[in-house]
């Protein structure tokens, strides 16, 4: 048995049947990921030592006849912008390098407390920016279904190693679509839970009025169980939504009879390939097949959004990056001569796209520019969010292509900093709205997974979920991809 | 918009962020065109709208006013690679 291939639930089973150790469990994905690191370039810390104590204390109880949770002695990764006590963490950038956090990520708390096992931290865009993972202090991460392109992002390290079997879920941060775009061009379920729902507490801050914490899995059953540990108000951040953690395994009922589904028209372009497209329209068939009801809807603004989006977001980074002086916390030029100089030096470590959205978000913010700029676009996103908050009285789910593109080839966009911000067309305006919004893989088109969304309103990923698992349910779990790399052991 | 290199020199040190005189030029083509792109907005006419600055709608959230003590100073202060000094980092001085 591959036990790298299994889902949460198999895992669990065969754990608690004693078909295998959470030991073997651990091992089988920290050889899957020894294996196909230097292909993949998943992680940028693994922690093996860690892994092994944690599973063999699950396998005591296992002994011991004792029952255990269903996330009890499942591996997992975490984006390396989740605070881990005692585990380096970078957000992917060389300005936090050797910092180790003395605290864990609220989220990060409540899936150990749950007895998950954690396999280390992943690579991604640096502090969130970038929707390929290339703007990156360290290693590009690789498609698993094709290794010279880019694995999407900037949650792409967690989203390969799922994809590849390095671990069974990874934690990811989702602003303008991070945990939403690495999960279609890889092929696997990732969850964007509406702002609030899940604490930011002890995550690098991108944007803070658009962070949402989220995961990738193999399955939709898996996500809901990592999003009943994770979710729910948490006094060290006040902006998470009072309303109670649905259980969310127990809302996939698998009956999606007269859901509405709205298809909106500004998503299905000229623009994107329509071997895309053709994908899309296959998935929405099977949902009406299964009993949904469709009806086309208009979201007019969703042209903006991008405009938005590259507003606020830079905006709200200039504040958030500030702290990364060399001072409390990072690596510290320690005999620069004045404050600034010590200010300028240890900032250079920030990729030239953080740079470039810090400077941006500087601009638009500063003194003359504010009300043309930052003003503005908080006014352009009530429109887009009255948009959504109006077709959903008339629909209860909304279907959407999730990428407007093909993984594409790693470096081909690197030097047009807007030719990748567009790819963000179709994820920004949920993120903006503070929806939630799940990427279910489709298909694939020339070999290369092919995503959609079910975005829902707020706090309402029971539905999205239900959706999803109803989908799943019909076309079996999507592939794992075969790769060359692993043939040779 | 595009942005001069005087500007873009002004706003790097407005972010305390270095840059060498040839990367000057490159940082302001591709600032330029983003704030270009940008400009799109003004196609809309958004004067007595609303601005969101916070898709929950929460505000004030409370807690009680209790001191409470932070259980590791100096496991807290051990990020730091500058001297420590009575529990305090010891920095340059801001003023002159």
């Amino acid at each position: 048995m591959d036990l790298t291939k299994l889902t949460i639930r198999e895992a669990h089973r065969g754990l608690t049947e004693g078909q295998f150790s959470a030991v073997e469990l651990s091992e089988a994905c920290l050889k899957r990921i020894a294996d196909s690191e230097s292909s993949l370039q998943a992680f940028i810390t693994v922690t093996k030592e860690e892994a092994r104590k944690r599973s063999q204390d699950v396998d005591k109880k296992l002994k011991r006849g004792e029952e255990i949770g269903i996330l009890e002695g499942i591996p997992y990764s975490a984006k390396d912008m989740f605070c881990t006590r005692g585990i380096q963490t970078t957000a992917g950038s060389r300005i936090l390098e050797g910092f180790v956090p003395t605290y864990n990520a609220t989220s990060i708390k409540r899936i150990d407390s749950a007895g998950a096992i954690i396999l280390g931290k992943n690579t991604q865009d640096e502090f969130g920016h970038g929707a390929s993972s290339e703007n990156t202090g360290f290693a590009v991460p690789r498609n698993p279904w094709d290794t010279t392109r880019v694995a999407g992002g900037s949650s792409g390290g967690s989203a390969v190693a799922v994809a590849s079997g390095g671990a069974f879920f990874s934690l990811g941060t989702d602003t303008g679509g991070s945990i939403r775009l690495p999960s279609s061009f890889c092929g696997i379920v990732g969850l964007k839970p509406s702002y609030g729902r899940v604490s930011r507490y002890g995550v690098v801050a991108m944007a803070s009025s658009l962070d949402t914490i989220g995961c990738m899995a193999r399955s939709t059953e898996d996500v809901s169980y990592i999003m009943k540990v994770m979710a729910g108000s948490d006094v060290f951040d006040s902006t998470t939504i009072k309303q109670p953690v649905p259980d969310y395994p127990s809302l996939l009922s698998g009956d999606i009879t007269d859901l509405k589904i709205g298809i909106p028209k500004e998503y299905f372009t000229d623009e994107v390939p329509k071997e895309i497209i053709e994908q899309i329209w296959n998935s929405i068939e099977v949902l009406k097949k299964l009993g949904a009801t469709m009806k086309e809807i208009s979201l007019p603004h969703t042209k903006y959004g991008v405009a938005a989006y590259y507003v606020i977001c830079p905006c709200e980074v200039s504040a958030n990056m500030a702290r990364y002086d060399g001072i409390r916390f990072g690596p510290a030029k320690k005999d620069a001569e004045s404050l600034l100089e010590m200010y300028l030096e240890n900032r250079t470590k920030f990729h030239p796209e953080v740079k470039r959205r810090i400077m941006i978000g500087t601009f638009a913010l500063s003194s003359g520019y504010y009300d043309a700029y930052y003003l503005k676009a908080q006014k352009v996103r009530t429109l887009i969010k009255k948009d959504f908050d109006k077709a959903f009285n008339e629909v209860d789910v909304i279907v959407a292509p999730t990428a407007p593109c093909l993984p594409f080839k790693i470096g081909e966009k690197a030097n047009d900093p807007l030719a990748l911000y567009l790819g963000d067309v179709f994820t920004i305006p949920v993120s903006l709205a503070g929806l939630c919004s799940l990427n279910m893989p489709a298909g694939l088109v020339s070999g290369l997974p092919v995503g959609f969304q079910i975005i829902g309103p707020q706090a309402a990923e029971d539905r999205v979920l239900n959706v999803g698992y109803r989908y799943e349910k019909e076309l079996g779990r999507f592939p794992m991809p075969k790769m060359a790399i692993l043939d040779a052991f | 918009m595009a942005l001069t290199k005087d500007q873009v020199r002004h706003i790097a040190r407005l972010a305390r962020i270095k840059l060498i005189d040839s990367e000057i030029e490159d940082y302001a083509a591709k600032l330029s065109s983003v704030l270009d792109y940008v400009d799109i907005l003004n196609e809309l006419k958004v004067g007595d709208i609303e601005p969101t600055y916070q898709v929950t709608g929460i505000k004030g959230v409370w807690r009680s006013d209790e001191v409470k003590s932070y259980e590791n100073p100096a496991e807290l202060l051990g990020n730091t690679e500058l001297a420590l000094e009575r529990g305090q980092i010891k920095v340059k001085k801001v003023f002159d």
